[in-house]
């Protein structure tokens, strides 16, 4: 499966999700500028984590007119795969790829810290290797992650089955307690009607490999190398 | 003709009325630029955790009767064209596209 990196003035994610992809699931893998116009051959575009453009006026309101965010529009209007990771999920909120938005941390701390997270569903190309209610250990790493949207947009996100992973405690229990960061309905990830975009605050690139201390991250990009044959 | 001015006015009054003059043609050579001035504020429905602790801070400094506090954005926009109609519209959309989130703000703003 061909990769796409989006790169922004701002992006810092992006070498580690490319480290991840080229050398521990030995995948090809491109960068793309934020400026370019056309994605090239790619099958999944990851949006990574930063601060692009310094998160000036809000975290991705900014990056989201970059005219890459075009081409990655229409990718994932044509049925292409696409998973922003943090920063990148603020992105795809602010572009209207997936619906509601990313406000500051209840607590206005910014929090860098393994969470856990529980899979919520595993009918979607990023959550199919796993087991529904299996829990992961991935760190988070932001300022800006408490997930917000209007009560009938949760409701469809529920309803339809949309959210795909749910901040939790070790066992699995999702209590308020655990949510880092006041994200209604503890929601960490939720993909589009589609099922083809997926965003998330937690990092799985930072849990692939057991030197950086979980290796649950793993799962999402298993997930998305053995699902895409199943919704492409 | 300045120097017949200057002997019946004294030269005090005529140096007035010439720096007068000077300053006038200035400000009607000068075009005045208009400006859009923007407030963006988080939706009632939108957790302002900024806000409290803002109130928070202000209570202990003995500050009594607030209600609430709620921490939002001014954004001034200095605009060239003088047609009113035309950019109430375009900071309009600005406002929605780029300068808030409609789904966690609202704007409100005036043109002068």
């Amino acid at each position: 499966m061909k990769f796409g990196i989006i790169q922004f003035p701002g992006s810092n994610c992006d070498q580690d999700c490319y480290h991840v992809l080229a050398d521990v699931f030995c995948q090809p893998v491109r960068y793309i500028w934020h400026k370019d116009k056309t994605l090239g051959d790619v099958d999944c575009v990851i949006v990574p984590g930063g601060f692009s453009y310094g998160d000036y006026l809000r975290a991705g309101a900014i990056a989201r007119f970059s005219p890459a965010m075009k081409a990655i529009a229409a990718h994932a209007k044509a049925g292409g795969l696409v998973i922003g990771i943090c920063n990148g999920f603020q992105i795809l909120c602010e572009a209207h790829l997936l619906p509601g938005a990313l406000i500051r941390n209840r607590g206005l701390k910014f929090i860098c810290d393994h969470v856990y997270v529980r899979v919520e569903t595993i009918d979607s190309p990023f959550t199919n290797a796993c087991r529904r209610g299996q829990v992961l250990r991935i760190p988070i790493a932001h300022g800006e992650g408490s997930y917000f949207a209007e009560p009938e947009v949760i409701e469809s996100l529920e309803r339809e089955d949309r959210i795909l992973v749910r901040y939790c405690d070790k066992n699995g229990n999702v209590t308020d307690a655990v949510n880092p960061n006041g994200s209604l309905e503890n929601i960490a990830g939720i993909c589009n009607e589609g099922r083809n975009v997926f965003g998330l605050m937690p990092h799985p690139e930072r849990a692939s490999e057991e030197l950086l201390g979980s290796e649950d991250g793993r799962f999402i990009f298993e997930s998305i190398l053995r699902g895409a044959a199943v919704y492409q | 003709m300045f120097l017949k001015a200057m002997k019946v006015f004294g030269s005090n009054f005529v140096a007035f009325a010439v720096i007068s003059s000077c300053h006038i043609w200035r400000s009607v050579l000068k075009k005045a630029h208009m400006k859009a001035r923007i407030i963006v504020m988080p939706k009632k429905t939108v957790l302002d955790p900024q806000g409290k602790t803002v109130k928070n801070a202000l209570e202990s400094m003995g500050f009594c009767s607030i209600k609430d506090v709620r921490v939002g954005k001014f954004i001034e926009v200095e605009l060239t064209g003088d047609n009113k109609a035309e950019l109430k519209k375009k900071i309009d959309k600005a406002c929605h596209d780029l300068l808030s989130n409609p789904v966690i703000e609202e704007y409100s703003f005036e043109i002068k």
